[in-house]
């Protein structure tokens, strides 16, 4: 390990904790919002504690809540949980080739962090380059770490703030607006979107349960995935047309 | 629900968290996935969180029935959320927005001055 190699990674801590500094910011509407939920919908500060630290997972933990409050069994909670869930996969698999380096063990001290937000900088940051596993590590654990702390002050704080006040209730329609929003990159990225919640939307007019978000999905991402193909094969079969 | 009742559906919801977040990692930490697969998971973040967001805007179930109704605050609200999560590209900016509006829309509601 050469001299300017160890320099740069000296302040991983502090570099790490820059970067983490916008999701914290992000987190304390959602982790209090939560938090208070969870109090309106009777659990304890301490069971709070408990569920973010178990379960490191924003909307999955608001989905919860929720089915909790409706009176749902635990075994459509932890199957919902899943399919929420499911998109880490995606998430993990992207990152995967940036994080090489790492141990088995590094990995699966690193895979308790990955959300959304924590992918959403550590992506954006691996491929602009200067990013290591350990700065990255840092970000996820700063996160969850405040995570904790926000979701446990909304149950603590929870009991002093009345029913639906400050627009609460709109806290979670707010983060997956804005977390679809940060995923367009092009028109078909709005395709997918626009076909998963039509699909998904007339699945839940006629349907019980949950299954609608899964199956508006991967409706949406197989549609583009054909969509794109089928582009591609006509303007490959236009090209070769031309051909003399 | 006893402490300890959620105590086991934590531990449930804690291990299909943790399992998708952990096994592409190490399946894929050192290896590549086909191209066709990768392009469809690609699709699928912006898709799953619209199947999240829209029927929550646009389908309303009662006790009287599920229906369309395109006509509600939270659907009203989402437009200029939507405006202002491309701008700032700021998730908190964004839902502290969002609850903003949408406790305005309430307070207007509530007195009467939409009618």
């Amino acid at each position: 390990m050469d001299a300017e190699y160890q320099d740069k990674e000296k302040d991983f801590l502090k570099q790490g904790l820059v970067a983490a500094w916008p999701i914290c910011m992000g987190y304390m509407p959602i982790g209090m919002a939560l938090g208070v939920l969870a109090q309106k919908a009777g659990l304890s500060v301490f069971e709070m504690a408990l569920m973010s630290v178990i379960v490191f997972a924003g909307s999955a933990q608001f989905i919860c809540v929720s089915m909790l409050v409706s009176g749902a069994a635990s075994i459509p909670i932890i199957i919902t949980t899943f399919v929420v869930n499911l998109r880490h996969v995606l998430l993990s698999s992207s990152l995967a080739k940036h994080l090489d380096s790492m141990s088995l063990k590094g990995l699966a001290l690193y895979a308790y962090g990955v959300t959304d937000e924590s992918f959403g900088v550590n992506y954006t940051r691996f491929i602009e380059g200067g990013w290591s596993p350990k700065k990255a590590l840092v970000v996820n654990h700063a996160s969850n770490l405040c995570w904790i702390l926000c979701t446990i002050a909304g149950a603590w704080f929870g009991e002093l703030i009345p029913q639906g006040a400050f627009g609460i209730d709109y806290a979670l329609i707010a983060m997956f607006i804005g977390l679809l929003i940060f995923q367009i990159r092009g028109l078909i990225y709005v395709a997918s979107a626009v076909i998963a919640g039509l699909a998904a939307s007339v699945m839940h007019l006629y349907t019980e349960g949950n299954m609608y978000v899964i199956v508006g999905a991967m409706t949406g991402a197989t549609v583009c995935l054909a969509l794109r193909r089928t582009a591609f094969f006509k303007r490959f079969e236009k090209a070769r047309e031309e051909k003399p | 629900m006893t402490t300890f009742q959620l105590f086991l559906i934590f531990i449930g919801m804690g291990l299909v968290t943790y399992l998708p977040r952990f096994i592409p990692l190490a399946l894929f930490a050192k290896r590549e996935v086909p191209a066709w697969f990768s392009e469809w998971l690609s699709f699928i973040p912006p898709a799953l969180l619209a199947a999240l967001l829209a029927p929550d805007l646009i389908v309303s179930k009662t006790a009287q029935g599920a229906r369309f109704d395109f006509l509600n605050p939270k659907l009203f609200v989402a437009i200029p959320v939507f405006f202002i999560a491309a701008k700032t590209k700021s998730l908190g900016g964004t839902v502290i927005s969002g609850m903003a509006l949408y406790w305005l829309a309430q307070k207007l509601i509530e007195s009467g001055f939409l009618g």
